[in-house]
């Protein structure tokens, strides 16, 4: 059986790539009915109805018009937060688990640093340091990520590099960079996806936590975690502009997670708790 | 035992000086001049920028700075806060106790909800309370806390009016505060436990104690539990600082003092002593807390302690 069969048979998988599909063509402009921008005042706080299918908020901007719209930009960050963690863990990984000795002792030390910021901590400091913005959003929760992604690139190259035919690849004269590339990393990629795609929820989390606090995306762009913010004085008289973005947030995290278990079950099986 | 603390401590101490290297720097990765970004918001003299450079140390040599920092750190001071013109340590003092609270009420409550939950499921393995107890915990690892904290606000307070929406205070006002920020690690914990459980239930002591007559509630719990809750024990310390952090989220959303407010306001108002020294006290908090977690690990699991 191949992957992809193999990964068609998980259900959760499936029921995640749908809700991400959904997601995914919700997010395509035409679907957007209005302006996510656009203020009326006198539309303002209109209920779910035929006029504003999700209703609209105290700007009388379409609320669902800017869910529309958040979800590309949740889906952005998260993917690029990810790839940055990504391009500084893995090769740090690599080259730490490979190379070992006082390089190894260094890298990981100040990983161990950096993991002593708890939780969204670090994200929060990088940010004060870099100043509030969306785009400095995406590098801290990127940066934050990255000692977890550094670890596990190393966990999989200290066994990888047992092998029997990495020792014989060694025997036969091969060059570090050679083996690293065409014996280690193959082996490096199966848990590297698997943790990408289970990371990319928790980025999309932090992401919109963060712009929540009021230190990421900035008004009128239109993001969950800000939108949720801007409904926060409005929760009596219009519940819908900060449930809709929230039940965004929450239908994107789980699907990234029901598509990562479903990969880590098939690729990776050794990984499950 | 005691190799194994002696051992545990030493290696705090590099990750230490490696936090307070980090936190030391964060006024030079600004990018700009951090005194200016400060002052931003007031119209200054260049006599004034000079004072306050003068004040916050930045016209020493780095080194000198570095050393000042550690030095007045390990005594306790922080600096001053730019803007409220007080030492960091008192803002940190006088928040601490909200947040220390709020956050062993939410590991009450992730515990309270994440051991029965993942009890039920490895004990119904495969059927419906299994699938539902874990479609629980899949929901609570993606929720995010500050949706929940308003869904809770606008039934408990806004219709049933059983619950304070915001404030800080005694425990009507606890209550919602610590089910948003615990509900994640609710579901973390009932997944490890799920697992912890399922191996447990495997093991040979536990058939043998089945065989012996024992009846199945003495066999779960005072057999398999105890032994499957050990692995769980050492993401308390995880958790715990993943608590401290979230914090910052669900203090915002309630509007409820605590060191979480204290760093965002900071935060936003450029007042970089003040992050400084808070990230600094939770870094060095949540380090500290591990250790002892570890310890008591090491206490319960004798194999931690050879190894």
């Amino acid at each position: 059986m191949t992957s992809a069969a193999a990964l068609v048979r998980q259900r959760g998988a499936m029921l995640g790539l749908l809700i991400l599909a959904a997601l995914v063509a919700v997010a395509a402009p035409w679907l957007a009915a209005r302006d996510p921008i656009r203020t009326a005042a006198r539309e303002a706080l209109q209920p779910p109805g035929a006029r504003f299918l999700l209703g609209s908020d105290q700007f009388g901007r379409d609320v669902g018009s800017r869910v529309v719209y958040g979800a590309r930009v949740s889906l952005l960050v998260g993917v690029i937060s990810v790839s940055i963690a990504v391009a500084l863990g893995a090769p740090l990984g690599l080259v730490s688990g490979y190379y070992g000795g006082r390089l190894d002792a260094l890298i990981m030390r100040v990983m161990d640093v950096l993991l002593a910021f708890p939780g969204i901590l670090l994200a929060l400091a990088i940010v004060s340091v870099l100043s509030p913005g969306l785009g400095n959003v995406m590098i801290a929760v990127g940066l934050s990520a990255v000692p977890g992604y550094a670890r596990l690139v190393r966990a999989t190259v200290l066994a990888a590099r047992e092998h029997l035919y990495v020792e014989a690849a060694r025997a036969l004269g091969g060059r570090d960079g050679g083996i690293l590339v065409r014996d280690i990393l193959p082996n490096v990629v199966a848990p590297l996806i698997v943790t990408a795609t289970l990371g990319l929820g928790g980025a999309i989390l932090s992401a919109a936590a963060l712009s929540f606090l009021g230190l990421g995306s900035q008004p009128p762009q239109p993001e969950w975690g800000r939108m949720l913010s801007e409904g926060r004085d409005y929760l009596r008289e219009a519940w819908w502009i900060s449930t809709f973005p929230g039940l965004g947030i929450l239908l994107t995290v789980l699907a990234m997670n029901l598509v990562g278990d479903g990969l880590r079950d098939v690729l990776d099986p050794r990984l499950k708790t | 035992m005691l190799t194994y603390v002696g051992r545990r401590l030493l290696a705090v101490v590099p990750v230490l000086f490696g936090v307070t290297l980090a936190v030391f720097s964060m006024l030079f990765l600004v990018p700009g001049d951090p005194v200016k970004i400060m002052l931003a918001e007031f119209v200054t003299t260049p006599d004034q920028v000079a004072r306050m450079r003068a004040q916050l140390h930045l016209d020493e040599p780095v080194l000198h700075q570095y050393g000042r920092f550690v030095g007045n750190a390990l005594r306790g001071d922080l600096g001053m806060s730019i803007r409220s013109r007080r030492p960091v340590a008192t803002e940190i003092g006088e928040n601490l106790g909200s947040t220390g609270r709020l956050a062993l009420a939410s590991m009450v409550v992730a515990i309270a909800l994440g051991v029965p939950l993942g009890l039920i499921a490895a004990l119904g393995r495969n059927s419906w309370l299994d699938v539902a107890a874990m479609g629980v915990a899949l929901l609570g690892v993606a929720m995010p806390s500050f949706w929940l904290g308003f869904l809770l606000i606008f039934v408990f307070s806004l219709h049933l009016g059983w619950l304070p929406a915001t404030g800080g205070g005694d425990l009507p006002h606890l209550v919602m505060p610590a089910v948003a920020l615990g509900t994640i690690a609710a579901a973390i914990i009932a997944r490890l436990t799920r697992s912890s459980m399922l191996e447990v239930l495997g093991q040979d002591y536990v058939r043998t104690a089945r065989a012996k007559g024992l009846g199945g509630f003495a066999v779960v719990v005072r057999h398999a539990l105890r032994n499957a809750l050990i692995p769980v024990v050492t993401v308390f310390g995880l958790q715990f600082g993943n608590l401290l952090a979230g914090a910052v989220i669900v203090e915002t959303v309630f509007s409820r003092p605590g060191l979480g407010r204290l760093i965002v306001g900071a935060i936003l108002s450029k007042d970089f002593p003040l992050v400084q020294g808070t990230v600094l006290f939770v870094a060095t908090a949540y380090v500290l807390i591990n250790v002892v977690v570890d310890m008591a690990y090491a206490y319960v699991d004798p194999r931690i302690r050879i190894g």
